[in-house]
């Protein structure tokens, strides 16, 4: 009886999920929607206690309390600028949770036999394999989003070939845990856990900077398939739903995430992009002109419509609250600001929206891409702060490394200022011809540095008035 | 690409190296009539000083320019009264109009030059063959601030488009002191005053700053010219930009006009025709390097306009573009006055000299400053500014290409083509799908099948759901759906109830432990970022 009312409660839990997600789909409901997921995830819990064949309540207990400690540790001391990395991170223990689930079910004894044992046996197998690529590779993301390894694309001679022998090598061992007894079937599950592992970290490591977005989400989607994977070997319909769904929103998430760099898919996760076209960038005739704090400020004083466009730089300078304070005294001033925000921008698909949210800049100036592109020719000023690629102009050219790259279009509006630490390229590794153009000044140095700086005059100014 | 970081180091360090020889710039009085500019200010004396060099200024050489000798030694110029100790003594000599003969020692200037002197000043070479002749003798080394060339990277020592832009606003002052109107339209109790009507031919830098100081007063702007390429700045401008019913590009070399052909020019000057008998003001600048400049405005024409009218022919100088201008002269023809003024950025001194002196200050400070000045033959700009060096004459160097043409054909078929390839793929993709889902039809038994029903319906809520989140909210999601995802630990919950030492009740409990701390942190941090999303 108590199974049935869990399966019921299952049911629940999948629709509150449902929920969960459809809430976030703007910023007024957002909250409900976490509490959706949260009201799901106890429902889900429950339903899972009272089943019949749950019983180890005392090694539950040992378990999940030392876990949801950490996890809220983790989530309260967590800084806006190191979302990348929790994520990262949290996404490589669903990776090995679904490993461990994997095996240990592989080794519980099952009364299946036939077509169902193999195609159970299949659904372990894939739901390792899924695991341990999402845990090494959320791992390597993990160090580079940190900076523990270099964000650099790694080519090894061969890689693709490399990937392609680990695959096949999976498979064999596949064909043989089929096969065999417990031991050698064993051996295989574990030996195909390695090699799994190296291909997600030798996969990850492939991967450059600036397609992080990518990657993390498509671990996210990983993790999700990892879920449902577990679903199939447990016959859960819960963890089938909520996988497919997890699954499903990180393989939209990687999408888009491509679309907005102009890149296929496979050749982010094949890894070593952006190393390619870099030979074939021109010298680029004209000087950068740089600009001083007072000017700065002169011109921001002297513009009616101020567009922000932030990139990675602001996170790592965190520089985020200055630069609210400076659209707040500027709006109070009748300045119109607002900011310009690509996809791409950061190390997470809408990492620069979490780091304005969390320094309070009203959510209703902050916009897309293609709701503010056609605004920079009326626009006075533009503020880059540590963004390069996303605003290179010669994504517009055919021949360069990010070409058809969708960018915002800076160099249209009256004055461009770029907030830079020195002339160094993007990610993308390729010359921005912005630096050069006519109406474009830099302001080298720390972004932080800079905008405090501004900020603290723009202030004194406006006392002396 | 570091020489914008150079230039901050150098700032940083002014400090004069005591062991380079420390070179002397003499700023000579112009002595052309009518002159009133002069190469150096006070305030670009200053750089000039702050890169090393020490400035000699002639006695009274700013006057014309409202800079006073005072002001020069108050920036730490040395005033000499003698011109002839000035050249003399004068490493490097800056000047504004090329050297001519100096009545007041009985002398032209080029014999005043030292030897091996460097002179720096407008030549116009072309024209001038014999000056450059006498310069060469000298064995003098002058570089031609008209010859700069018009490339981006030398826009800031380009001082012809900094004396064309203040031509542009004075030609338009001039204007409105010959016009016996507003300039802005006005409803007044005394009555109604139609706006002027201002016809721009030549949107070139003065061009442009006609059509900006016109707008600025108010008059209704009209411009044409023969470039379409600058339709969108002189839009930007505000003014109304004439096109004729004719597709002919007249972009030439180096950012200059081309000549057009007869039918071009057939259709052309009926527009001005057209124009003449409808606008107040006609401001014209139209030139093509090298030849005399354009007939544009006729006789005929210049007779239709309305009694009042005003002309400002900015090409006097280069036969101008009114059939009817009389260079250096402001008349009254048939009742419009013609004004064929040459001298517009002296005229407006102070501004003239400020601009030029910095224009002088950024070629100085691309040549290495006092410290490690020298002429580079390599450097395009220097090389195309060079007219004699060392004694030695310059070829003209080949002028900068023409400007890209827009190929929007070619790049938008580079762009399709991939998108057509991967079409295929995807119906291939279609097809490959469908097989495997009757492969699994064919031999999954039902408890699979059912499912794997669930799995595909969720699979799809999640496509559809997903869709409509905004981008603003990625963060969040992600870090939803990865609590959501760490669902995983029911997997660990349905294996621990075994013994407690076996293996899967051990790998359960992990996987229980990790699952939690996604669960729990997963939720927390999303519901701490999504507190700070606020209107």
């Amino acid at each position: 009886m108590t199974d049935s009312i869990s399966n019921v409660a299952y049911i629940a839990a999948s629709a509150l999920f449902i929920m969960s997600l459809g809430g976030l789909s703007n910023q007024e409901t957002a909250k409900k929607g976490n509490i959706y997921g949260i009201a799901g995830m106890i429902v889900a819990f429950i339903a899972t206690i009272i089943r019949s064949d749950v019983t180890g309540y005392g090694i539950l207990a040992t378990a999940i309390l030392p876990g949801a400690i950490v996890g809220a540790i983790l989530a309260a001391r967590v800084a806006m600028t190191e979302m990348p990395e929790l994520v990262a991170m949290l996404h490589s223990f669903v990776g090995l949770a679904a490993v461990l689930v994997g095996i240990a079910n592989y080794l519980s004894p099952q009364s299946l036999t036939g077509a169902e044992a193999t195609i159970h046996e299949v659904e372990i197998f894939v739901g390792v394999f899924i695991g341990a690529v999402t845990f090494t590779g959320s791992i390597i993301a993990f160090g580079k989003l940190r900076g523990l390894i270099s964000s650099k694309p790694l080519t090894l001679p061969a890689r693709h070939l490399l990937n392609i022998g680990m695959l096949i090598a999976c498979v064999w061992l596949g064909q043989q845990f089929l096969g065999e007894g417990i031991l050698s079937g064993l051996q295989a599950l574990v030996i195909m856990s390695a090699i799994a592992g190296v291909l997600g970290l030798h996969l990850v490591l492939g991967i450059g900077g600036a397609d992080m977005p990518v990657v993390i989400s498509m671990l996210n989607s990983y993790s999700g398939w990892a879920a449902a994977a577990a679903g199939f070997m447990l016959s859960n319909d819960l963890l089938i739903i909520t996988g497919a769904l997890v699954g499903s929103s990180g393989a939209i998430l990687s999408y888009i995430m491509c679309k907005a760099m102009n890149r296929s898919f496979i050749s982010v996760i094949l890894g070593g992009f952006g190393t390619g076209g870099s030979s074939a960038t021109e010298a680029i005739a004209g000087e950068a002109k740089s600009i001083s704090v007072d000017e700065t400020i002169e011109a921001l004083e002297n513009a009616n419509s101020v567009i922000i466009v932030p990139g990675y730089g602001m996170a790592v300078a965190q520089a985020q609250h200055p630069i609210s304070e400076i659209t707040k005294r500027l709006r109070d001033r009748g300045v119109n600001v607002r900011f310009g925000i690509h996809p791409v921008a950061g190390r997470l698909p809408g990492h620069m929206n979490v780091l304005l949210a969390e320094a309070n800049v009203p959510y209703d100036i902050v916009l897309e891409m293609e709701e503010i592109n056609d605004d920079f020719p009326q626009t006075d000023v533009v503020l880059v702060i540590g963004a390069n690629d996303t605003v290179n102009p010669s994504a517009m050219e055919p021949g360069s490394a990010i070409a058809g790259m969708p960018v915002l279009e800076v160099w249209k509006a009256k004055q461009v200022i770029v907030l830079k630490r020195s002339m160094a390229s993007g990610y993308a590794g390729v010359e921005n011809p912005l630096f050069y153009k006519e109406n474009t000044r830099m302001l080298f140095g720390d972004a932080k540095k800079n905008a405090d700086a501004v900020l603290s005059q723009l202030g004194v100014l406006e006392l002396a008035k | 690409m570091t020489i914008a970081l150079d230039q901050q180091t150098h700032s940083e360090h002014p400090s004069i190296d005591p062991s380079k020889p420390c070179r002397k710039i003499g700023i000579p009085k112009e002595i052309a009539t009518n002159e009133c500019r002069v190469a150096a200010t006070p305030d670009t004396a200053k750089i000039l000083q702050k890169y090393g060099f020490e400035v000699w200024v002639e006695s009274g050489a700013g006057d014309a320019a409202n800079f006073s000798d005072q002001a020069f030694e108050e920036a730490g110029c040395h005033i000499v009264s003698d011109p002839q100790t000035l050249w003399a003594e004068s490493d490097l000599i800056l000047k504004v109009r090329p050297p001519a003969w100096h009545s007041g020692v009985n002398k032209h200037e080029t014999e005043l030059l030292r030897e091996n002197g460097t002179l720096i000043s407008f030549i116009w070479a072309a024209q001038n063959a014999e000056l450059v002749q006498q310069l060469a003798s000298r064995k003098a080394t002058v570089l031609a601030m008209d010859a700069v060339p018009r490339i981006s990277r030398a826009q800031k020592l380009d001082a012809l488009s900094s004396m064309a832009n203040i031509a542009g606003y004075r030609a338009v002052i001039e204007a409105a002191e010959h016009f016996g109107r507003f300039f802005t339209g006005q409803i007044t109790a005394a009555g109604k005053v139609p706006p002027a009507k201002v016809l721009i031919i030549g949107a070139g830098v003065a061009g442009l700053a006609a059509i900006g100081t016109a707008r600025g007063l108010g008059a209704i702007v009209r411009a044409f010219d023969t470039r379409p390429v600058v339709k969108e700045q002189v839009q930007s401008m505000g003014a109304e930009f004439l096109e004729l019913q004719f597709e002919e590009d007249g972009s030439g070399e180096g950012g200059y006009a081309k000549t057009m052909s007869p039918e071009f020019i057939k259709a052309e000057m009926e527009l001005f025709a057209d124009q003449a008998k409808d606008v107040d003001i006609i401001i014209t600048t139209a030139l093509i390097p090298g030849k005399k400049a354009p007939t544009l405005i006729t006789r005929e024409m210049v007779e239709s306009m309305k009694d009042g009218s005003v002309i400002v022919d900015m090409a006097a100088e280069q036969g101008g573009n009114c059939e009817v201008t009389k260079p250096n002269e402001i008349y009254k023809y048939h009742g419009v006055t013609i004004i064929g003024l040459t001298d517009l950025p002296s005229r407006m001194a102070s501004q003239s000299s400020q601009l030029y002196g910095k224009n002088l200050c950024h070629l100085l400070d691309d040549m290495g400053r006092n410290e490690n000045y020298r002429v580079d033959l390599a450097d395009e700009v220097i090389r195309g500014a060079l007219v004699v060096h060392q004694g030695e004459v310059m070829p003209p160097p080949p002028r900068p290409a023409a400007p890209p043409a827009p190929k929007p054909a070619t790049v938008s078929s580079q762009v399709e083509t991939p998108q057509v390839s991967r079409k295929t793929p995807q119906w291939i993709w279609a097809i490959l799908i469908g097989a495997v889902v009757v492969g699994i039809g064919a031999i999954a038994p039902p408890s699979f099948l059912s499912h794997f029903t669930v799995f595909v319906l969720a699979c799809f809520i999640g496509w559809q759901v997903i869709w409509n989140v905004k981008p603003a909210l990625h963060t969040p999601l992600m870090s939803v759906t990865n609590a959501i995802s760490g669902i995983i630990i029911i997997g660990g919950m349905l294996q621990i109830s075994g013994a407690l030492t076996s293996a899967t009740t051990i790998l359960g409990a992990i996987a229980i432990l990790v699952g939690t701390i996604n669960i729990v942190g997963g939720f927390l941090v999303t519901q701490r970022m999504l507190k700070m999303f606020q209107r």
